[in-house]
């Protein structure tokens, strides 16, 4: 018997920022394996690359785009084909107790987590790149959202703030029965806390707080997004979809 | 170092100015927490532009030996 499947994205096209690594790569393989005709884009070519030659299927593209660069990111945005998937994930973590944060700290995280994802929206809209029915999803975090972090006020504010665009986004964009939705995931083991000045021990310790025992994998937040884009998530926009392992329940 | 120091003492806000000298261990300090360390190390990336990890923060326990560290990576 041959059954349709609810979470196939046969005949989809589908952006995924930030995908040379962690989450974003998950993702835009695990999109190609599902049917999508995937666009990815990243800053680091020779990973972007290695992202792209492990996509599955043909017809894929990749864009090696900085999105902090406003013009470059519209330029980019105007040699898209139609879009029936976005997965807003390009970001940064920086581990930064609030009195130490600088202007340029501020600006440099909220550009990649805040600004960029806006403005993609922005002129995704204005050239009316998004088909009907289409399906946004932003990779925004338990931190700001859902508890806080010790050095994470700056990264918490830039992900609260894209939940908070996604919510009026969402209900500007329903009439044309396009979603928008986030997924904020606890700790994900990407490489990415390689960058931060956090231990070995005190992840660790930090993993103790889990009650199922573990981080996250990358593919714990790529099966969320990929229900998110596909029809089967067809009735859920404007939802913040926590998936952390339990982490928020104590 | 002397400057150091004061840098060091700067994150603290209960601990007295005179209890941090060079060999003081400052895993000792009452107030040396995971957030003081944090804040020990944004201070070393801001004011010295180099960024030590916590790891290997560990190797040091006095001023002096955080210092040595700092300056080794300068």
């Amino acid at each position: 018997m041959i059954m349709n499947n609810p979470f196939s994205l046969n005949n989809k096209t589908i952006l995924v920022t930030g995908a040379s690594s962690g989450i974003g790569r998950s993702i835009a393989i695990t999109c190609s394996q599902m049917g999508a005709k995937v666009i990815i884009t990243g800053r680091n070519e020779k990973r972007l690359n290695q992202t792209y030659i492990d996509l599955e299927g043909s017809g894929h593209e990749k864009v090696i785009a900085d999105l902090t660069n406003f013009s470059q990111l519209k330029d980019m945005v105007e040699q898209l084909p139609k879009l029936d998937g976005v997965v807003g994930n390009a970001g940064i973590v920086k581990s930064l107790i609030t009195q130490a944060s600088e202007p340029k700290d501020v600006d440099d995280i909220f550009r990649i987590n805040t600004f960029a994802p806006i403005y993609l929206i922005q002129f995704l809209l204005q050239t009316k790149k998004l088909n009907k029915n289409a399906s946004i999803v932003f990779i925004s975090s338990i931190s700001g959202v859902y508890c806080g972090a010790i050095g994470g006020s700056l990264y918490g504010s830039t992900k609260a703030a894209i939940d908070g665009f996604s919510k009026a986004l969402a209900l500007e964009l329903a009439p044309r029965g396009i979603r928008v939705n986030t997924i904020n995931p606890g700790m994900v083991d990407t490489g990415i806390f390689d960058n931060t000045s956090l231990s070995k021990e005190q992840f660790y310790e930090d993993m103790k707080n889990y009650p199922l025992k573990r981080y996250g994998k990358p593919e714990d937040v790529t099966y969320a997004t990929i229900y998110l884009l596909s029809d089967a998530a067809e009735w859920v926009t404007g939802t913040s979809l926590l998936i952390d392992g339990g982490y928020t329940l104590i | 170092m002397e400057q150091f120091i004061k840098y060091f003492a700067n994150q603290f806000d209960d601990t007295d100015i005179t209890e941090f000298k060079s060999e003081t261990n400052f895993r000792d300090l009452e107030e040396w927490s995971s957030l003081t360390a944090l804040a020990i190390l944004n201070m070393m990336e801001k004011k010295y532009n180099v960024t030590i990890k916590a790891d290997e923060m560990k190797k040091a326990n006095t001023i002096q030996e955080l210092f040595n560290l700092l300056q080794s990576k300068m």
